[in-house]
């Protein structure tokens, strides 16, 4: 299409791209329109000091949305903040915010909590927007069909000042996943066994198209899980194309539109779609019948194997893959051919923008339920929001956890990256549901991650070390108080998956 | 730690001593632990390069080694700068005195955020950069100079004749290259020159005109 008027052929990535171009800019870079800025308080204070020094404002504080999640406490979050260094982050972020007239969903709004939590669940991400976050997980929202992607501050910069910025276009390769995820394998399986496969630097250059009838099938939930992980495949963004699981999830929510609104926004939403003319630059495929609960053992998050395999011997690897492997056995402490069954853990961490939803929570639950967080562990859950949480709460999903002996905590990023008390110590090894198994990710340099979904990680809490989590759902604790199907207490339906 | 000035304007041509930290997969975390992100500004941030890389290697790492302070081209290997998108990670290393990456591949975002700082990354295949790390652990104290219009980097140690120079070629997309010759790889002044055309794109895009944020 040209720059004016209707929707165009061609894949989703291409027409949402289209719609937002701009401009050409000098050395063949295109200008490209921020639909939702989503800020917060770890990348965004340098740019609005850039921003204050070019004696700039912001151009679109309506579309402009801040939340604050890296480095808040998940025990007492009373302010001010006993880390000074965080109170004086937040405090930056909420005087800069007051002086653009930008929104803030703060501490206790009721809509506080990671911004790839609180986008989605606010009805702010939808379909057909470019979104832009001073963060490389912003792909979570290429669940909704949006065209979603992380940036660094000194483009942070650049969109408060101008509500665009200057982009190549990316490749599209199409990720066909047919069939059906067994039961105890979720989207974190999925994504885990995508990026074993197609490698951590394989989708640089490409933004990942995910189909297929086993896509078609996920929740809007998984969905998020699964787009949030691209940008660990390198792909700098991932999505799915926008259905009636879509249009379902964001109906009713505050951000949502309304009435005739409503109904033109899903015509046009749906239009978006990549269609049967559409031409992908590249395409692979899986079975999701085959994806086993995975695991990851070594340093990077494409160094993941079934939770009923061993870890990889150098011979089977390309030659390319084993320095980074010989990398991995010595920092984690693993020989090749170990069992990942039945290592021992030491910390276990239920949370993040990759698995810290409402529906993670209640899979995790389901191991939990009934059984006890064994001797010597520690084991919390951290929901991804305020809004996670009070859900939660109301279906009772707080008191089995700690009945269990886990720890029930506040909305945050929290141990994934560590930039709050929560942290490994020492060489600890945690089972975490978070994204990044990087050396010394989770606040300790010298302490291991094994990345997994959260019912692996409440499987991993209440045996002491990596269990097969199908085996804890086929045979249910029987003596567990809570019924076995906790339905939501519907408080707020409108707000539920 | 280099005292240079950060870069500004046209960058032609880089001229300076190589470091080598050598690896594929190395991620933003270890380039700036995350601890190292709780600030409100990016001064300070050269003591965290490599931070926790340097803790445990106890002073052999790169960034440690007498020989190598003051150098400013840093030579890496695949897919560095992968993982999380925090500009800090090129905000340290060019504090500590990186004006130019060149390595095997690069992560986009990474790539991106140094672009915007003026640092290029240049990147060559796999026998390219293991010659050129090899030569430049061979010969720390060696000169080398990127030149930016035929994206080669060559080198001649002190003292030595010219014939002894030797020269790599390396690859940098065209537009990020013109950016940087032209002295245009700051975005935000071309960005808001278009005014009219950012409100005319505003102005087509459904859910601003339909059903826009309350």
């Amino acid at each position: 299409m040209g720059l004016e008027g209707t929707v165009s052929a061609g894949t989703l990535y291409d027409k949402v791209w289209d719609m937002h171009r701009v401009a050409e800019l000098p050395g063949g870079s295109t200008q490209l329109f921020i639909g939702l800025h989503l800020i917060h308080e770890v990348t965004s204070p340098q740019a609005f000091a850039a921003l204050k020094e070019l004696g700039l404002g912001v151009r679109h504080p309506e579309r402009t949305v801040a939340t604050v999640d890296h480095i808040v406490p998940t025990t007492s979050q009373v302010r001010p903040f006993a880390d000074s260094l965080a109170e004086e982050m937040l405090s930056t972020l909420e005087g800069n915010c007051a002086e653009h007239g930008i929104t803030l969903h703060g501490l206790g709004s009721g809509r506080q909590g990671i911004v790839h939590v609180i986008a989605p669940e606010l009805g702010l991400s939808q379909p057909g927007m470019t979104v832009a976050c001073g963060d490389s997980h912003t792909s979570t929202h290429g669940a909704f069909g949006a065209i979603a992607f992380g940036i660094g501050t000194s483009q942070v910069r650049d969109v408060l000042a101008s509500q665009s910025l200057a982009m190549n276009k990316l490749k599209v390769r199409r990720i066909l996943v047919e069939g059906h995820l067994q039961p105890g394998v979720f989207a974190k399986d999925l994504i885990l066994h995508v990026i074993r496969h197609l490698g951590v630097k394989g989708g640089v250059g490409y933004a990942y198209e995910f189909a297929g009838s086993c896509i078609d099938a996920l929740s809007m939930e998984e969905r998020m899980t699964l787009c949030n992980m691209a940008i660990e495949g390198g792909a700098r963004c991932g999505y799915v194309n926008p259905d009636a699981t879509t249009f379902a999830y964001i109906k009713g929510r505050p951000f949502a539109p309304e009435g005739m609104a409503w109904d033109q926004a899903v015509a046009w939403w749906s239009s978006l779609a990549s269609g049967p003319d559409a031409v992908f630059d590249d395409e692979v495929r899986f079975d999701a019948g085959t994806i086993a609960p995975t695991v990851t053992w070594g340093i990077t998050p494409g160094q993941g194997i079934g939770v009923d395999e061993t870890v990889p011997i150098p011979e089977q690897m390309a030659a390319e893959e084993r320095p980074i492997a010989e990398e991995a056995y010595r920092y984690m402490d693993l020989a090749p051919g170990t069992p990942i069954l039945g290592l021992p853990v030491d910390v276990c961490f239920i949370g993040s923008c990759t698995n810290g939803r409402l529906s993670d929570l209640r899979a995790a639950a389901a191991v939990a339920r009934g059984r006890q967080v064994a001797a010597g562990i520690k084991a919390f859950v951290v929901p991804g929001s305020e809004q996670v949480a009070a859900l939660a709460r109301a279906e009772g999903l707080d008191r089995l956890f700690q009945d269990a002996g886990f720890e029930w905590r506040e909305p945050g990023c929290s141990m994934c990256l560590a930039m709050n008390p929560d942290r490994l110590e020492g060489r600890q090894i945690s089972a975490s549901s978070s994204n990044r198994n990087f050396k010394g990710r989770q606040g300790s340099a010298s302490g291991r991650t094994l990345l997994m979904s959260p019912a692996m990680v409440a499987a991993a809490a209440v045996t002491g070390h990596v269990s097969d989590v199908r085996e804890l759902l086929e045979n249910p604790c029987t003596f567990a108080s809570a019924p076995a199907e906790t339905r939501p207490v519907a408080t707020s339906p409108s707000l539920l998956p | 730690m280099s005292d240079s000035p950060f870069p500004f304007g046209p960058i032609p041509v880089l001229q300076g001593r190589v470091v080598v930290v050598s690896g594929d997969d190395i991620d933003t975390d270890r380039i700036i632990p995350a601890r190292y992100l709780k600030c409100v500004t990016f001064e300070g941030l050269a003591h965290g390069a490599f931070a926790d890389d340097r803790l445990e290697l106890e002073g052999s790492h790169p960034f440690d080694r007498p020989e190598h302070q003051g150098a400013s081209i840093l030579v890496v290997n695949r897919n560095f700068g992968c993982g999380s998108s925090r500009e800090h990670a090129p905000q340290a290393l060019m504090r500590w005195g990186i004006r130019a990456v060149v390595g095997e591949s690069f992560a986009e975002i990474f790539f991106g955020n140094c672009l915007a700082l003026g640092i290029p990354c240049l990147s060559g295949d796999h026998a390219t950069i293991l010659a050129l790390q090899q030569a430049a652990l061979r010969q720390p104290d060696a000169s080398f100079r990127l030149d930016l219009a035929t994206a080669e980097i060559h080198s001649h140690s002190p003292g030595a004749a010219a014939e002894s120079t030797q020269r790599w070629s390396l690859e940098l997309a065209a537009g990020p290259r013109q950016m940087l010759l032209s002295g245009q790889w700051n975005a935000t002044g071309q960005l808001l020159s278009h005014d009219e055309e950012l409100v005319r794109t505003a102005a087509r895009l459904p859910y601003l005109a339909g059903f826009a944020l309350v």
